[in-house]
């Protein structure tokens, strides 16, 4: 059992490092609205364009977290298959510029950290991703960090 | 809509945030699926929840730091801006239960000319549960 699940972290351990295919995004003012549907936010910041117009932005801006499962989820699905029990243990998002309509934003995720702990009902490893949102003119707008559990026991 | 215009100097530490109460229905859990192009089958197929050992079909922890975020921006209004949220999951959340999102301020400080503000941010279950916590960070425009 035990050799077993050294197999498995090491088999990740083997992943670290690895990059995503860059994944890019057209952004439209309905993805806005289709996220302010589905979260019952319709903050007129990012609903609204003649409201927004007259804002400090001067256009509509992404909702906060916006796109960001686009980002995370190429690599965890390559992960998730290794490890049909995993839980999301926690999940870091740094707003760094705004996201607007005619955008492309372009996505990388990389696994940079493992860690195996011993839990109460058997081994854990927690599988840390970087995930980069970068726009057309290459600036960083978002940056996440998600980590991934995974339970052996 | 009109909005308040939250200022630094509103701003007192250890107060609390103003809550949002959030309803999220099957319905909403597939308008997220859609809208954030995350198709994992624990949040819309029941037999496949259950096949993974959960009670039901369950709540992204995305959407509900979806959630947080909106409280955060009604609160702070088009002049503040959010800078940063973590979070982790406490417990399983299924549908059809309000969900309460709160939060408190912890730290005022400057940083860089910016006027931020740090928070606890929880959502607490129906049944008082904290499902998910975490932080936020937020800058304000200062009224001096």
């Amino acid at each position: 059992m035990t050799n077993e699940e050294s197999v498995k972290a090491q088999e990740l351990r083997n992943m670290l490092g690895r990059e995503t295919p860059p994944l890019e995004i057209e952004v439209e003012q309905g993805n806005f609205r289709r996220w302010a549907e589905a979260v019952g936010d319709y903050n007129p910041l990012w609903t609204d364009p003649q409201y927004a117009k007259k804002s400090r932005y001067g256009y509509t801006i992404a909702p906060p977290t916006f796109a960001i499962d686009r980002g995370i989820i190429p690599l965890a699905d390559q992960l998730i298959p290794l490890s049909p029990k995993f839980l999301n243990g926690g999940t870091e998002i740094e707003f760094l510029k705004p996201i607007k309509v005619g955008d492309t934003i372009t996505t990388t995720a990389k696994l940079i950290d493992i860690k195996e702990k011993a839990g109460s009902t058997g081994k854990l490893v927690f599988m840390t991703l970087e995930i980069n949102y970068k726009n057309q003119n290459g600036e960083l707008v978002r940056k996440a960090k998600n980590t991934f559990i995974q339970v052996f026991g | 809509m009109v909005k308040n215009k939250l200022y630094f100097e509103d701003v007192k530490d250890g107060q609390s945030i103003p809550s949002l109460v959030k309803h999220p229905t099957p319905r909403q859990l597939v308008m997220w699926a859609a809208a954030s192009e995350e198709y994992h089958e624990v949040h819309y197929h029941l037999e496949s929840a259950k096949a993974e050992g959960l009670p039901g079909i369950i709540v992204h922890g995305m959407l509900q730091i979806s959630f947080l975020g909106q409280m955060i921006t009604d609160w702070i209004g088009d002049w503040g801006t959010l800078k940063k949220i973590t979070s982790t999951n406490r417990a399983i959340v299924v549908p059809d239960q309000d969900l309460t999102c709160k939060g408190k301020v912890i730290k005022k400080y400057t940083e860089n000319d910016e006027n931020l503000v740090a928070c606890e941010i929880w959502v607490e279950t129906a049944k008082g549960e904290t499902a998910v916590k975490g932080t936020a960070v937020f800058s304000l425009p200062s009224s001096t």
